[in-house]
């Protein structure tokens, strides 16, 4: 990337490094250090096409642990690459179609799947991208002191944009689409190995696994959509719940707080609760505040006034959420938690009005199958 | 590389700007020379100026052939482009970052075309 300075240059170098890899290893094996000629979208596009055979998958990424820490100077490659993707003088949009494309590797097809837009579109943001980079010099660095922060604040948000709108749209329909979710979960790691000592990227990844062990409750056979005071706990992957929590602890230990590692922390409580009933909502509330001194954002808000309502009463809860009506008016989910408060204060006719406002403004499809199936009672 | 750095503000902002008392315009005129001496000691800035207001501005247009004169900026806005710095730094983030710096305002930062090896 240094070397060639061209960002289209290299991009093709890197996919061209791994057909060759694709087509010795099979017979060679795989070498000692591959990681050296095989970057990131190289390796990717392995993964892709490797995917289905885990035992590979294992290996190649054990490899790749190993080879991260003798090869410094690839490491450096692959996290240039990475900000400039993420650069703030791009758009997100951008952005987001930047990095998959040529950090993790997909297609402009599976983006365009991904984000249910025309492939054409996003080849065409991707194009418009290089261009700007190419044209305005946006740099291939790492940014370091005081701008490091808020840069890679931007690369975390990109990469938590990616991880919900997998985590999300998963469900029945959505199950031939490219799993964003695992590819972000993926790409977090990788910027943590690269960047060990950053506690957000710690914190992020916590709470991308601690919201992943809980997949296979989310959904029920029908692949309808199950929320969390109802979902089987049993089914919960408590592997990934401790992988998770130890994550937290490990960000912790780094004293040095923030909004990603207090969101991990909130679902690590919702995660070590055998029962909806044994949720430990005053703590939840403390960790809300903090972050609202972090993001004071209305949604922020509005979960905290439900897990405040969780011991205060739903009456409270009521009065805290319409508060935020000015906000969130557009916002299906404020409009969902009205009606689920309604319901509890005994008010079945404004609650019925909610959720018929949260399905306008609802348009994913396993959502508004949930609300659908609350409004026929 | 070169970059324009464009310092743009609301007309609003630019009748605030208008209006402030003496000392304070002053002052504010202070940070915008604190800038410029800053920037320039250190080689960044090749050229620029401030500009009158908007109201004082006037547009040729070339219609059907024939050049035709209005009263008025060429671009209707309630945005209004103050002044601008020509600067040569290394890459956009370093122009980013003088505009970071910029006391007055936002700036939109642009590329120059760079015809020398054409």
């Amino acid at each position: 990337m240094r070397a060639l300075g061209d960002f289209d240059l290299a991009e093709e170098v890197v996919q061209d490094s791994l057909v060759a890899a694709l087509e010795k290893w099979p017979e060679q094996g795989i070498p000692d250090k591959p990681g050296a000629w095989l970057m990131t979208t190289a390796r990717r596009r392995a993964i892709d096409i490797l995917r289905r055979d885990k035992r590979y998958r294992e290996k190649l990424a054990l490899l790749e642990r190993s080879d991260m820490r003798s090869d410094l100077a690839e490491a450096d490659d692959r996290l240039r690459l990475i900000f400039t993707c993420c650069h703030p003088a791009l758009s997100q949009e951008a952005q987001v179609a930047l990095t998959l494309r040529a950090v993790a590797g997909f297609t402009t097809a599976e983006i365009g799947s991904a984000f249910l837009v025309a492939e054409s579109t996003v080849a065409q943001r991707i194009v418009r991208a290089k261009r700007k980079i190419v044209d305005a010099n946006i740099p291939y660095r790492v940014p370091e002191g005081a701008e490091l922060a808020d840069r890679l604040e931007g690369v975390l948000s990109v990469l938590y944009l990616m991880f919900n709108e997998g985590y999300l749209s998963r469900g029945g329909q959505a199950a031939m689409r490219r799993d964003l979710a695992d590819d972000a979960l993926w790409l977090t790691g990788l910027v943590d190995r690269l960047m060990p000592d950053q506690p957000e990227v710690v914190g992020l990844q916590a709470l991308m696994i601690l919201n992943l062990a809980r997949s296979a409750a989310r959904f029920d056979e029908a692949g309808e959509m199950v929320l969390l005071p109802d979902q089987d706990r049993s089914l919960w992957d408590d592997v990934a719940i401790a992988d998770g929590i130890a994550l937290l602890d490990r960000a912790g230990a780094m004293h040095a707080p923030g909004p990603y590692q207090l969101q991990a922390a909130i679902a690590a409580l919702h995660s070590e609760a055998r029962a909806w009933a044994d949720t430990d909502w005053h703590q939840i509330v403390v960790l809300y505040d903090a972050l609202l001194g972090y993001v004071d954002s209305p949604i922020v808000r509005l979960n905290r006034a439900l897990a405040l309502g969780q011991f205060v009463g739903p009456e409270v809860a009521l009065g805290e959420v319409n508060d935020l009506a000015l906000a969130l008016s557009g916002y299906h989910l404020f409009h969902a938690a009205r009606a689920e408060l309604l319901d509890q204060l005994g008010e079945p006719v404004l609650a019925r009005e909610a959720r018929r406002r949260a399905l306008d403004l609802c348009h994913n499809p396993a959502e508004r199958s949930l609300l659908e199936r609350k409004l026929r009672g | 590389m070169k970059y324009v750095l464009l310092f743009v503000g609301s007309t609003d902002d630019q009748d605030a700007f208008d209006n402030l008392p003496k000392e304070q315009l002053a002052a504010a005129y202070a940070r915008v020379g604190k800038w410029f001496e800053e920037h320039s000691k250190a080689g960044r800035i090749v050229g620029g100026a401030e500009l009158q207001g908007p109201n004082t501005a006037t547009t040729v247009r070339i219609k059907n052939g024939k050049a035709m004169v209005t009263d008025g900026p060429y671009i209707e806005a309630k945005e209004v482009v103050g002044g601008f710095a020509i600067v040569e730094v290394k890459d956009l983030d370093e122009a980013l970052a003088m505009a970071k710096g910029w006391p007055a305002g936002a700036v939109e930062v642009r590329p120059v075309v760079d015809h020398s090896n054409d």
